[in-house]
């Protein structure tokens, strides 16, 4: 079982967050094919330190970026993100 | 290899079991071999042994960082069947369960694989349309299937919790009788002594270190007992995929997870079939030796731990006694957990890889057990003849960007979410 410090919530136990994806997972919208499928399907999936996003998903539902040990499960840091909030729409 | 027999057995037995010799040999690692296999599980193992046995290859290394089977061949919860929906899994899985069903003679070495039948549940009248279709599909493909009302589902399995009343009522089941159960640690060590015999290496405690590059092309492996070259490498190593395709610079559609398993005490014999719930993600069977084997969910997040987070026991332990209420007087004997290498689509990954000279069996999730066979035949054709076998094509490394992905579960591209 891991402790996740949410920053909104303070430490929470990680039944309460759903991993979501790996940081380079995440598919700008303009994306073009050939990076889109390298970003959908290629991963290093580290043996090591690893920079994911978890949601708070049973607590206040914020997205986190999570950085995680892959095999001791220690987390060195949780911010909030995006770490500023994202511009209105037009 | 003394080739073992029930007159063996009986003169064994009268001399005090003290003229067995070692299954295979413990060989210094050659300069070079035509093929090297990295990873000592069942799937390497087979695939050195068909190697040797169907296409004539015997200089043939297998390299395992640890002792053979000690990895994931040794973590699951050992049930084989060939049920799937989708056509290029069910030719896959039928192929390995053939091969299964002769498999103990073939090697000379009982696997005790044990066709005792694998049932899926139905709780609901959705659950048994789906179940009937997925039926009618095996069967239409010529893979055995029976639908079974909740009152033969009772006789086959009476510890079931088959009242109107229970968390998961069963409204019937889909058993494919030619499922079942096999011992994982014998298949590991049937498969070495067997292609030991022939004249392959299974060299233990040999960790790969690094690829030896020759331009662009793979023209062996560094280890840390020394530089081996080869003709073709072959990545075997399903929950280190990526790590080991890593050092050479590829990026693999595979994340590492983990799944857990458990075992009870042992007790008399209560269940003699499989008993699974694709509905609450449930399987339960009984071993030979009477514990309860059980097994869940993944943890559903990257890891490489080897062991997973106690708030499963706790689902899994749920499910199990909500199926069989019984099993709440049992006590559990041991958890434990393996690193599961789950592909972008659910489905394994047997073929080239960009890189001249290097091939790629991996990406099982948490269904390798069941395919070591098959598995193993389709990728000793590959490493012989440089060319995918006709089943084993579909599973190649580019059906990801060509948009052929083969997805049982229908969740695109979200290993966490199988």
């Amino acid at each position: 079982m891991m402790l996740i410090a949410c920053p909104h919530c303070g430490p929470r136990a990680h039944v309460e967050f759903a991993y979501g994806r790996t940081l380079d997972a995440v598919l700008p919208l303009d994306a073009l094919p050939d990076a889109a499928a390298r970003i959908l399907y290629q991963r290093d999936n580290p043996r090591g330190l690893s920079l994911e996003l978890w949601r708070h998903t049973f607590g206040c539902r914020s997205w986190l970026r999570v950085t995680r040990h892959t095999v001791t499960h220690e987390i060195s840091e949780v911010i909030a993100w995006p770490p500023t909030p994202a511009p209105e729409a037009p | 290899m003394t080739r073992f027999s029930a007159l063996g057995l009986l003169r064994a037995g009268l001399t005090g079991q003290k003229r067995w010799p070692r299954h295979w040999r413990d060989p210094e690692p050659a300069k070079a071999y035509d093929v090297v296999i990295i990873g000592g599980g069942g799937h390497g193992l087979a695939t050195a042994y068909y190697l040797a046995k169907v296409h004539g290859v015997t200089s043939v290394a297998v390299l395992e960082k640890a002792w053979i089977g000690g990895g994931n061949t040794g973590r699951n919860t050992t049930i084989v069947r060939s049920n799937y929906r989708q056509p290029q899994l069910q030719r896959l899985l039928e192929f390995s369960l053939k091969t299964w069903e002769t498999l103990s003679d073939d090697l000379n070495y009982n696997v005790m694989f044990s066709q005792r039948g694998a049932v899926f549940l139905g709780h609901s009248d959705a659950d048994m349309t789906r179940l009937a279709e997925r039926g009618d599909a095996l069967r239409c493909a010529g893979i055995d299937a029976e639908l079974m009302s909740r009152q033969e589902v009772g006789r086959l399995a009476p510890c079931l919790d088959l009242s109107p009343t229970a968390r998961f009522p069963i409204h019937g089941g889909l058993i494919q009788k030619r499922g079942g159960t096999a011992r994982h640690d014998a298949v590991a060590w049937g498969y070495a002594r067997a292609a030991d015999a022939l004249g392959v290496d299974v060299i233990q405690n040999c960790e790969m270190t690094g690829f030896l590059m020759d331009g662009e092309r793979v023209a062996g492996v560094k280890t840390s007992r020394g530089d081996i070259g080869a003709g073709r490498v072959g990545i075997c190593v399903a929950g280190n995929s990526g790590v080991v395709a890593g050092l050479a610079g590829l990026k693999l559609p595979i994340e590492s997870h983990l799944l857990q398993a458990f075992v009870s005490e042992p007790v008399k014999p209560m269940l003699d079939t499989v008993i699974m719930s694709q509905s609450i993600h449930a399987y339960i069977s009984q071993s030979d030796k009477g514990e309860m084997v059980v097994g869940g969910d993944p943890d559903h997040y990257p890891t490489y731990s080897q062991r997973g987070s106690p708030h499963r026991i706790e689902d899994v332990a749920a499910q199990a006694i909500s199926l069989i209420p019984a099993m709440s007087r049992l006590r559990m004997l041991r958890a434990w957990a393996g690193t599961t290498d789950m592909s972008f689509d659910g489905s394994p990954i047997i073929g080239p890889t960009p890189l001249d000279g290097l091939y790629l069996n991996g990406g099982w999730c948490y269904g390798g057990f069941k395919a070591t066979p098959g598995s193993g035949r389709l990728y000793a054709h590959l490493l012989a003849t440089g060319e995918s076998h006709d089943i084993a094509a579909p599973f190649s490394l580019d059906r990801f960007a060509r948009g052929a992905t083969i997805d049982e579960a229908g969740a695109g591209p979200a290993p966490q979410d199988r």
